[in-house]
Parts: structure tokens; C-alpha cells; sequence
């Protein structure tokens, strides 16, 4: 049975969990720049090169990946957030991009297995693919709104080479996270398309302002329509606020998408320090309201979240059945910004 | 009916069409992009629901202006938010504007004129891209014209595609709309077959849509705008039932269908439905009766182009537009003094419309950053008015230099954009260094530069950590310069507490944009520098020290709170008043009040730093500070003399006890419930959880006190300075009458503790008064020892409703608005303090306490549970 398939029939008997942040398990760490550098030879500072520990302290990041498993995280997402040659590229590090993914899925992979071994629950491989650091969409420059850092075709190479990556080290799915550019998202797709027509995709959304858009402007509802072609596997929101502010959009994407909803919230908003200091019973809390409300089929954590945090959510999902998929419909979406709907 | 009004037909706008506007074709040609945005923009607003972008035409590179003309109005929130159809007979533009468009577009067309393989491959393409398609109806023989080829050749493409996967409801089917009335035989039936062969192919191919090019039905009478527009509409009111879906047509240019000319409507209908042998003949002679007949009904301009310049630069500014920028911003400067007047003028009101607008999350990003734009514009077209001003009249207004960056280990530098371009457009230099900058090239950068001034921004939280470091760095170098904060995460609070202490230099935390260019023009005046670097010192410190009160550490239990209490010393209760219960004071002498006026507060709140008197003397200050402070006595002078105002007071006096945190008030025979909080931050070994409470005696009985003071009659002096456009008066009013009340309170406390209530003998002199040296407090409702504003009427209450004739709205304010109330407490020990962060448990406790759903005591002590 197909990965994706072995997924639907999971996440029809129960609401699964997804893990949780690497940023904030990495940050607390408190690793120094040799840390991160290991034996590499690299031009740059590697401080905060989080892609890079793959290859230098697999065993670190497999803990972390153990850590939310043992919280009871059924999709563990890879640690290859900014793993891209244009993310890398700050780093100096581009050449290393696909030997990064490939440790990254492969120490994934391992603990999956691992653990699936113990309790025969399988875990699933999800290669997280960010949106990197340029936009497709939008003009870096204020006086020349035609302008764009970088071109499509550019962009869908990019990622080519990641999902590559990541497919090589055993990533059963591509989870396409944090769209702040739909376009960009758009170009994750046509990339994992390339790579293998058949591997499953996940995606999940950003929204970066009150008014419940992402960057280039898309609402839940456009974003939905723009990617669907995808037939993802899973489509949600991740990071954006806390999951109190999500719930509003999570439960419009319910009522629309013929497909799973992931959604894995933020610990809260940042303090005034930047801290992110929402505990792990609030964040439950904020998720049980959804669990109640029928809208999500898998739950986890962005920023923030620790293994205490999903364990949380582990508990609160447990006692509730998953949201039932809205009917497929046959209606055309379209979208500008806003989504449109043609009548049938 | 009219096709608008049919709420499900869908009017593509098609005025972005080379080939079909001759306007446009000539805009894009000439490489006025800007213009040409404007006509999409006039198509949104006139009802387009999708627009068509079309740039086939032989002499233009199609695939660049497709790609730049898509990129363009992307950035045009008003415009994009609608869907795009991209429109070329050629695949390598589509595919070239497919890689553009973010949404999810249309795809205008694809057929299998070149075979089936072909046809597939594009489809697949199409459906990667995450698009929709229109089929033309054409095949390897040929366009369709009939009916029978029409639905023959869709079904065939229909067949084709479902099999392949393509979801059928992404099938958009364009039968051909063909030009009809021309005078050849075989086109007579071209509308009819289209509206007939609809019918057959929505029936034949199951969720698909039907759409078609409207303009070319009416081709032959080109120049005959009522005629067209006529036959258009006919078409639809025929068309739509039969399952027209969608077409392209000007959407401001169809008539209503019932209010055409019930000849030409009745002759436009003949052509269409093909019912009479002499059709053509009959709407060609009658067309010519509408010849020249005002035509074109487009409005020349939208309204907003009647408005005056101001209102036309706010609109621009606010919508993002920037066709008329700078003919507008000329007409603006022609009639202003000097042309800087304009940036300060108009073009700084509408930038606040929009700051305002994007605060309150009604407006979002890219809107933001076109309206910039559009503010640089017209700026840039002052800017040699400027200059030539300087030239003449010698002065260099070269405002300062600031180096800005998005530092180390962030990318986010859209905030960081528009504060760069906000602070150009006011004359400021910016250096921008990008993102992801490290410290060592920040201060390089000042330094080569010799910047005035450094920003750091920021989204993402451990850049607050890289701005400590930044300003650590400065430090180290020994660097004096400003430096400013901004960015999404960054704080006053985190700014005081973690920022600034690490570097000597001024560092500013500026909360948005609009006030960046405040922020920055002070820090470049001679005489605003030193204020704003020793008011915002000031301001950080004050924050610093309320943090460390009430900390950021952990909160403890109510139960360990309550443990941790102020010990009650029996020794240092107050005696029973002298006169308990209830006492008014009708009229406390003005001349009294004034003597014990507390002037600092008074001059902040005309924004002048400083203490009183030493304000007086200030250098930079001073001078305003006396004139108004004479100004004011002027005024005191006179509320004395001719008693303009009224200072009632009420005392109350009550017996009462005490059960935990609450205190039991037994006032007019009736006992009222005073729930009082207790702090909850973790405290220092030897430090109390304080709470009020705390100050009664818990053992037996004890005394309590409430008050209420209020200063009226403002009124009719008020409406005499609005009669008399008098502004200043109305505010120093105001002013004055707020420093009586806070002086009438002062007053009012001393006199309690040495006669009513009676427990003290003073003899304080004002400056005594002011710094409270004296044993006893009077904690007020919504203050920091008693944050909920909601015990107010319990006080009224007790005091009998309308003490010192003040009453409160609903959210708990006083009115008249010159009022102080509060709590007397006599016990030695008794002292201010802040609740500040209080946990769960207490909110809880307190509601029950307060006898309040929790959710309402939520909202009352919101700022003390987060």
C-alpha cells in the first residue's frame, strides 16, 4: 500500500500528531559556531545554520526527532527548513545542499523506523521544503514593482535539488511549510512534480498578517484554490500566531478542502522579549477547540513547541475522532488574491 | 435582465488586450507600464471579475510585456485580487506568464489545431502550473463554425483530457463567437449556432464551462458604439440561459437589456437569432440613425479626479495609484508657499491614512509598499523645487544620514523598506545594507558613511538577540550614534531592558514607520535632539524600574501568595475617625486648590519635558514652558474671581473587617464586599505579596475610608472658546481643571487625616504633599494597587450614588471628566504598590470573590493577566 494511502487510513480512525519545532529544540542548545561547523571546511560563520547539524550532529538532531516521537509525533517532519541553495547560500554552504537532505531524511528515516519497531506504529517521513528567503511575487524594491530577485524556473531548480535530496534519504512525503508566497509554493509543486509525478505532498501555509493573508496576499480560501492542483495530501496553516489566532481559518479550509488538514501552531505569540513562553497545556488547550469543532486531522507545533508541547497535544487529540473530509466537489476555483467561484 | 445582474455570468474585462484596445496596445508600446496598469485597474473597478491580459501583437516582444505586465499589476492589490486569464495564441507567452501569477489563473487557449499530442502536452503543463483552460473550439481541420463541428470538437477535447487526469471542472470551452450582420450569407447563423451549440456541449461534457470573445459578434460596426453595445447585449440575454458562462467583454460598456430602444433591440435581436431574411439590411439602415450619438459613455475620469488636489493626493496615496502623482503633486506645490509644505501637508496626511490603515489591519502589505512608492514619486518630483529653493536662499537642509539594516540570522526587510522610503521621502539619506548583515559591517558602514544614525530591524525573535549585540558592538567601538529599533518583535520593553543598557549611545525603539521620520528629524534638530534622547532615557528607565517592581519572574501560587502576605502590625493601626460616616463638601475654595497645584503633570501634558519650576529655566523649553505657565495663572485668575468652577468633595468613613483579600464595608447599615488583589510575582526572601487587604487589621475591627472630588462647570466657558475658535482656552481649561481635581484630592486627603478621620497632626509643606510623606494612602479603582475599575461603583455606592455630584459610564470613566476617587487607608504601614501579572487561580478566585463570570473579570484586569 502507497505512503499516502497508509496515511489516509491512519488518519480516518484517529487525529494523528505531527512533531514539533527543530529551531527552538536547536536554539536551547545553545550550540557554538564549532558545533555547527564540525569538521567542515566553510568560508563563512555557521552559527545558526541549523540544515547544516545533518551532516555534523546527525546524532543531535536524531535526538530531537526521538524526543518528539516518544511525545507520540506520528509525522516526523525532516530537519531542511532553509536546506535550499538559496538559503545556503548565505551560509556559503550551497554545495553541501544535497547531501544536507539526504542526512536529514536519513536520520528521520531511522528513527521512524526505530520506534515503528517498538510499538508497530508507523511513522511517516515528511522532507520539509521552506519557502527560502526570496519571493516570487514580490518586489524587493519599492521604486520598481516589476522587479523580482528571482525567476521561476530558477526557483523550481532549487527545489528540484532539495526534494531530490530528501527522496535519496527516504522522505516518503514532501511537506511544502510556512507558504508565505503562494507562487513560491506553487514552484515547490511544479518541482516535486518533476522530481517523481507520484510523491505525495503535503502543504501549509503562512499567514503574515491580521487581516489572515500570507505575503503575496493569498487568504486561506485563494491559497487553497491556487494549489490545489496538487491533490496534496494535507493542506493547513503552520507557524503564522498562536493556534488561538488560527482557529477562525482552519475551520474555513475545513469546510472547503476535499482533503486532510494539517495545522501545527505556534507556542503562542512571542513576549516582549521574543520569547515564546505559551505553555504546553494552553497550546493544548487551544487545540482541544479544534479537536471539538471537527476541523483538523493532524495537529502539531511550529516555533516554540517542545516535545512537553506535543506530548500535550498527543493527550488532547487522543480523545476525539478526526475531522470527516468534505465531499469532493466539482466546483472551479479560481484565484486572484481573493478565490473565486464559478457556478456549476 | 441585464448581463450583470446575472449572478452568475462572469464579465472577463477585455480592455488589457492589444488586440482588442487600441489604447492599451499604444500604452504598452510606448513602454507606459504605468498607464497601462491604470486601464486593469479601471477594468476591476467598472466589474470585471477576471481581466484578460493579451500582448500579441508583431512588433512587441509578447512573452517580456506578458511577464512584466503581470509582475506589475501583482503588485496592485486592487487589480490582483481578482483572477488573470492569460491570453496568447502563442504557448511560450502562456507558459511565460503561467511562471508569474500567483492565484490560480485561466489559461486563454489551447486547442488541437497542431493534433492531440500537442493539445495533451500543453494541458498537462497547464494543470502543473495550477491553472484553468479554455479549449477553443478548433481543431486540425479548422476553427468551428457550425453547430454540429462545434460540439463535436469540444466533446472530442473533452473525452481527451478527462482521460488524462484533467479535472473536467478546469475545462472552460470557447465555441467561437463569430462576427455576424456582416452581408455573407454563411455568417447569418453564427450567434444562433454558438447559443445552440452551448446548450449541446454543456450537456454532453458534465461540469465545464462555456465562454467566448463578445466583441467580435457586433465586428462590422466598428465605430457605432449604441449598436454594439445593443447586439452584445442581446447575445447575452440569449446566450446565458443556454450556458454561457463567462465572456470577455468591456464590462462598463453593456447596456441594460430592457432599456435599449425597443426598435434597435427588436432588430438586434433578428440578426442574433437569424429571424428574418432582410435582418442585416434592417439593423444596417437603422444603425445609422445612432451614428455619433455620445458613443463612449466611459467616464473620463472617475470621480475621484473632480476632488481637490489634497484629497486627490490622499486617494492616491491610500489606493496606491500613481497615474496622476505628479500632476497632482504640481498643482499642490503651484499653490503651496514653499514646496516642502506639500511633502508636510497632504503627502504626510495621506502616508498617516495609511499607516493608520495597515495598523488596524485594513489594509496589508503590498498595499503599504505601493503607496510608498507612490509617495516617492511625488516626492521625487519636488525634490529640484527643493533644491532650487535652497540654492536661492542658501540654506542646506540636508536632513541626516541613516545606514539601515535587517540584521544577522534574519531576511524580513519590508518594514525595514518602507521606514528607508518613508525617511526619503522627508529628505533623509539611506544607506540601506540589506539583510542578514553582521554586526562588523553595520558599524564599517556608519563609520565610512558618517551616518547620523543607525536602524536595525528585524522579524524574527533571536534578532533581538543580534540587536544586543549590535549595540554591544557600538559600545565597544565607542560609538555615540542614535540608534534606532524597529520590526515586527522588537519592543519598548525589550528595547529598555536589553538594548539600551549595553550601549551608551541613544537607542530608540520606533514603533512604525510614521513615527520613524518624527524619531529621525529629531535626532537632527539642534534644539529636539537632546529632549527626545533624555525623554526617551528617561522613559526607559521609569520602564526598567516598573519591570524590575513587578518582574518578569514567575508567578506563585494565590495560596503561596496569600502566605507570603504584608504582616499586619497591630501597633501601627489608625484610631476610629473623628467623624465617621458620610461628609460633603459642597464648595472647597478655589484659591485653596490652586496654592496646591502639582505642576509637572500639567506641563506634560502639553508635551514639555521637565520638572516644575526647574522648567521654567529650561533651555531648550523654557521659554514656551513660562509663557504658558503665565498664560495659565492668567486663567486661574480669573476661575478664582469669578468662581467659573465648583470643587465638590464626598468622604465616607466606615467600620469594617477582614476576611482574607476582601474587606467587609459596613456602610449605611448595608455591608458591601471590597475584593482587593494580591500580587503574584515571585518576590525577594523578606519582600511581601502585597494586597490592601493587608492594611486591615484581620483580627477585629478596623476603618476604612472612600472619596470621590470633582470639578464642575467647565461647560459654558468651553462653548464660549469653541464660539470663539479657541482652542488654546478649551485646552488650558481642561488642564487646569484636571490639576484642581488632582489638587482638591491632595488637599481633601490631608484634611481626612487630620480632622475627619483624624489619626495625624501635619504640617506639610506642598512639595511634602507631592511626595506623600505622609502615613495613610488613597489607592484609587484602576490604579496599580487596585487595577480594577470595575469596584467604582462599590465606592459609589457606598459614598450614595453620586458623590461630589460624579456619575460613571459604562466602562467605568467619571463624569465630569476633572474627577478623582479612591480608597482611604490610615494604617502606619500602608503603602502603593502594583498588582501587575496575577495568575489563573487569583482571576478566578477574584470573580467568584467579585461575584462575576470569569470572563467579565477577565476583561476588567486584562493588563494584569498577560
Amino acid at each position: 500500500m502507497n505512503i499516502a494511502q497508509q496515511l489516509r487510513d491512519a488518519a480516518a480512525t484517529r487525529i494523528l500528531v505531527k512533531d514539533g519545532a527543530y529551531g527552538t529544540q536547536v536554539q536551547a542548545r545553545r550550540l557554538a559556531e564549532a558545533d555547527y561547523r564540525g569538521g567542515l571546511d566553510l568560508a563563512r560563520d555557521q552559527k545558526g545554520n541549523n540544515d547544516l547539524l545533518n551532516l555534523t550532529r546527525p546524532g543531535l538532531v536524531g535526538e530531537i526527532a526521538l524526543a518528539f516521537a516518544e511525545a507520540g509525533a506520528d509525522v516526523l517532519a525532516t530537519n531542511s527548513f532553509n536546506a535550499n541553495r538559496i538559503s545556503q547560500a548565505d551560509y556559503g554552504a550551497e554545495h553541501l545542499v544535497r547531501e544536507m537532505n539526504a542526512a536529514a531524511a536519513w536520520i528521520i528515516r531511522e528513527v521512524a523506523e526505530r520506534e515503528a519497531q517498538k510499538d508497530g506504529r508507523k511513522r511517516f517521513v515528511a522532507g520539509a521544503v521552506g519557502p527560502t528567503n526570496k519571493t516570487l511575487s514580490l518586489s524587493p524594491r519599492v521604486n520598481d514593482p516589476g522587479y523580482r530577485e528571482i525567476d521561476f524556473d530558477t526557483l523550481s531548480d532549487v527545489y528540484v535539488e532539495q526534494i531530490e535530496g530528501l527522496v535519496e534519504g527516504g522522505a516518503e512525503i514532501v511537506l511544502i511549510e510556512t507558504v508565505f508566497d503562494t507562487l513560491n509554493a506553487k514552484a515547490a509543486i511544479h518541482a516535486a512534480r518533476r522530481v517523481d509525478p507520484e510523491l505525495p505532498i503535503m502543504l501549509s501555509m503562512t499567514i503574515t498578517d491580521l487581516s489572515g493573508r500570507n505575503l503575496s496576499g493569498h487568504s486561506i480560501e485563494a491559497f487553497w484554490a491556487s494549489v490545489r492542483h496538487a491533490r496534496p495530501l494535507s493542506i493547513g496553516l503552520n507557524c503564522s500566531f498562536g493556534a488561538a489566532q488560527l482557529r477562525a481559518h482552519i475551520a474555513a479550509l475545513s469546510g472547503l478542502a476535499d482533503t486532510l488538514i494539517m495545522a501545527y501552531p505556534n507556542a503562542g505569540l512571542p513576549n516582549d522579549l521574543g520569547q515564546y513562553d505559551e505553555c504546553a497545556e494552553t497550546t493544548a488547550a487551544q487545540v482541544r477547540e479544534w479537536c471539538e469543532q471537527g476541523i483538523v486531522n493532524i495537529v502539531g507545533g511550529c516555533c516554540g513547541t517542545t516535545p512537553a508541547h506535543i506530548a500535550a497535544i498527543a493527550r488532547t487529540v487522543a480523545g476525539y475522532p478526526p475531522r470527516r473530509t468534505a465531499e469532493p466537489t466539482r466546483r472551479t476555483l479560481l484565484a486572484g488574491i481573493e478565490p473565486m467561484v464559478l457556478a456549476a | 435582465m441585464t448581463a450583470q445582474a446575472s449572478s452568475t455570468f462572469v464579465n472577463i474585462g477585455e480592455r488589457t488586450n492589444v488586440t482588442g484596445s487600441a489604447r492599451f496596445k499604444k500604452l504598452v508600446m510606448a513602454g507606459d507600464y504605468a498607464a497601462a496598469v491604470e486601464v486593469a485597474r479601471q477594468q476591476v473597478e467598472n466589474g470585471a471579475q477576471i481581466i484578460d491580459v493579451n500582448m500579441d501583437e508583431g512588433l512587441l516582444d509578447a512573452e517580456a510585456a506578458m511577464t512584466t505586465f503581470l509582475k506589475l499589476i501583482a503588485a496592485e492589490p486592487d487589480i490582483a485580487r481578482v483572477p488573470i486569464m492569460i491570453d496568447s495564441s502563442k504557448w511560450t507567452v502562456i507558459e511565460a506568464g503561467l511562471k508569474c501569477v500567483s492565484g490560480k489563473p485561466i489559461v486563454n487557449s489551447i486547442s488541437m489545431k497542431e493534433g492531440e499530442a500537442e493539445f495533451l502536452a500543453h494541458a498537462r503543463k497547464v494543470h502543473d502550473y495550477g491553472a484553468a483552460v479554455v479549449v477553443m473550439a478548433f481543431d486540425e481541420v479548422g476553427q468551428a463554425d457550425t453547430k454540429a463541428r462545434k460540439v463535436e470538437i469540444c466533446e472530442r477535447a473533452y473525452k481527451l483530457l478527462v482521460g488524462e487526469g484533467f479535472p473536467p471542472e478546469d475545462i472552460i470551452f470557447d465555441p467561437n463567437i463569430f462576427a455576424i450582420a456582416t452581408g455573407i450569407e454563411e455568417h447569418r447563423r453564427y450567434a444562433l449556432d454558438f447559443i445552440e451549440a452551448a446548450r449541446e456541449i454543456k450537456a454532453r461534457c458534465p461540469h465545464v464551462h462555456i465562454s467566448g470573445g463578445l466583441s467580435n459578434l457586433s465586428f462590422s460596426f466598428r465605430g457605432n458604439e449604441p449598436v454594439r453595445r445593443a447586439m452584445h447585449s442581446v447575445f447575452l440575454y440569449h446566450a446565458i440561459p443556454a450556458g454561457l458562462d463567462m465572456a470577455i467583454v468591456n464590462a462598463g460598456q453593456l447596456d441594460v437589456y430592457d432599456a435599449i430602444d425597443p426598435e434597435l433591440r427588436e432588430a438586434c435581436e433578428d440578426v442574433v437569432l437569424d429571424r428574418r431574411e432582410d435582418a442585416t439590411e434592417r439593423l444596417v439602415t437603422l444603425a445609422e440613425k445612432y451614428l455619433g450619438s455620445d458613443p463612449v459613455r466611459e467616464k473620463a475620469e472617475a470621480e475621484w479626479r473632480g476632488w481637490d488636489v489634497g484629497k486627490r493626493l490622499e486617494h492616491a496615496l491610500v489606493k496606491g495609484i500613481d497615474a496622476y502623482v505628479v500632476e497632482d503633486t504640481e498643482e499642490a506645490r503651484r499653490s503651496a508657499e514653499r514646496p516642502i509644505h506639500v511633502i508636510e501637508g497632504p503627502l504626510m496626511d495621506g502616508m498617516n491614512v495609511v499607516g493608520d490603515l495597515f495598523g488596524s489591519g485594513k489594509m496589508f502589505l503590498p498595499q503599504v509598499v505601493k503607496s510608498a512608492r507612490v509617495m516617492k514619486k511625488a516626492v521625487a518630483h519636488l525634490i529640484p523645487f527643493i533644491e532650487a529653493e535652497k540654492e536661492k536662499t542658501g540654506a542646506t537642509q540636508g536632513k541626516g544620514r541613516i545606514v539601515m539594516a535587517t540584521v544577522k540570522g534574519d531576511v524580513h526587510d519590508i518594514g525595514k523598506n518602507i521606514v528607508g522610503v518613508v525617511l526619503q521621502c522627508n529628505g533623509f539619506e539611506v544607506v540601506d545594507l540589506g539583510v542578514m548583515v553582521p554586526w562588523a559591517d553595520i558599524l564599517k558602514a556608519a563609520i565610512e558613511n558618517n551616518a547620523d544614525m543607525i536602524g536595525l530591524s528585524g522579524l524574527i525573535t533571536p534578532s533581538l538577540d543580534e540587536m544586543v549585540t549590535v549595540a554591544g558592538e557600538m559600545q565597544r567601538a565607542e560609538m555615540r550614534l542614535p540608534l534606532l529599533i524597529g520590526g515586527a518583535t522588537t519592543s519598548k520593553v525589550h528595547t529598555a531592558l536589553r538594548i539600551d543598557p549595553a550601549y551608551d549611545g541613544p537607542v530608540l525603539h520606533v514603533l512604525d514607520a510614521s513615527r520613524a521620520v518624527g524619531v529621525a528629524s529629531s535626532l537632527v534638530s539642534d534644539t529636539q535632539r537632546e529632549p527626545l534622547i533624555a525623554r526617551t532615557a528617561e522613559e526607559y528607565e521609569a520602564t526598567r524600574q516598573a519591570r524590575a517592581r513587578s518582574g518578569q519572574s514567575e508567578l506563585s501560587s494565590l495560596e503561596e501568595a496569600r502566605a507570603n502576605a504584608f504582616p499586619y502590625d497591630p501597633v501601627g493601626k489608625a484610631p476610629p475617625p473623628a467623624r465617621p460616616g458620610l461628609q460633603q463638601f459642597g464648595e472647597w475654595p478655589l484659591r485653596d486648590l490652586r496654592a496646591s497645584i502639582d505642576w509637572t503633570p500639567f506641563f506634560r501634558a502639553w508635551e514639555l519635558a521637565g520638572n516644575y519650576p526647574a522648567i521654567l529655566e529650561d533651555a531648550v523649553v523654557g521659554e514656551s514652558a513660562t509663557a504658558l505657565f503665565n498664560d495659565a495663572n492668567a486663567m486661574l485668575d480669573r476661575i478664582v474671581a469669578e468662581h467659573w468652577l465648583t470643587a465638590r468633595g464626598t468622604v465616607g468613613l466606615w467600620r469594617c473587617r477582614r476576611e482574607g483579600d476582601d474587606v467587609f464595608v459596613l456602610a449605611s447599615n448595608e455591608e458591601t464586599r471590597l475584593p482587593f488583589l494580591r500580587q503574584q510575582v515571585k518576590k525577594r526572601e523578606g519582600r511581601a505579596n502585597m494586597c490592601l487587604a493587608d492594611f486591615i487589621d484581620p483580627e477585629g475591627e478596623d476603618w476604612i475610608g472612600g472619596f470621590a472630588v470633582g470639578i464642575h462647570g467647565l461647560e459654558p466657558h468651553l462653548e464660549r472658546f469653541k464660539a470663539e475658535n479657541d482652542d488654546y482656552s478649551d485646552i488650558l481649561l481642561k488642564a487646569l481643571a484636571d490639576r484642581l481635581a488632582e489638587s482638591f484630592a491632595e488637599t481633601l486627603h490631608a484634611h481626612v487625616r487630620n480632622s475627619v478621620w483624624g489619626y495625624a497632626e501635619e504640617h506639610l509643606t506642598n512639595q511634602q504633599l507631592i511626595r506623600e510623606t505622609y502615613t495613610g494612602i488613597r489607592p484609587a479603582p484602576g490604579y496599580p494597587a487596585c487595577p480594577d475599575h470595575s469596584l467604582k461603583p462599590l465606592l459609589f455606592g457606598m459614598l450614595g450614588g453620586e458623590p461630589a455630584g460624579v456619575t460613571l459610564t459604562e466602562s467605568m470613566a467619571m463624569l465630569p471628566t476633572s474627577a478623582v476617587s479612591g480608597f482611604y487607608f490610615g494604617h502606619r504601614d500602608s503603602q502603593y504598590f502594583g498588582v501587575a501579572r496575577i495568575g489563573r487561580d487569583q482571576l478566578e478566585d477574584y470573580a467568584a470573590r467579585r461575584e462575576l463570570p470569569v470572563a467579565e473579570a477577565e476583561r476588567w484586569l486584562r493588563p494584569n493577566l498577560d
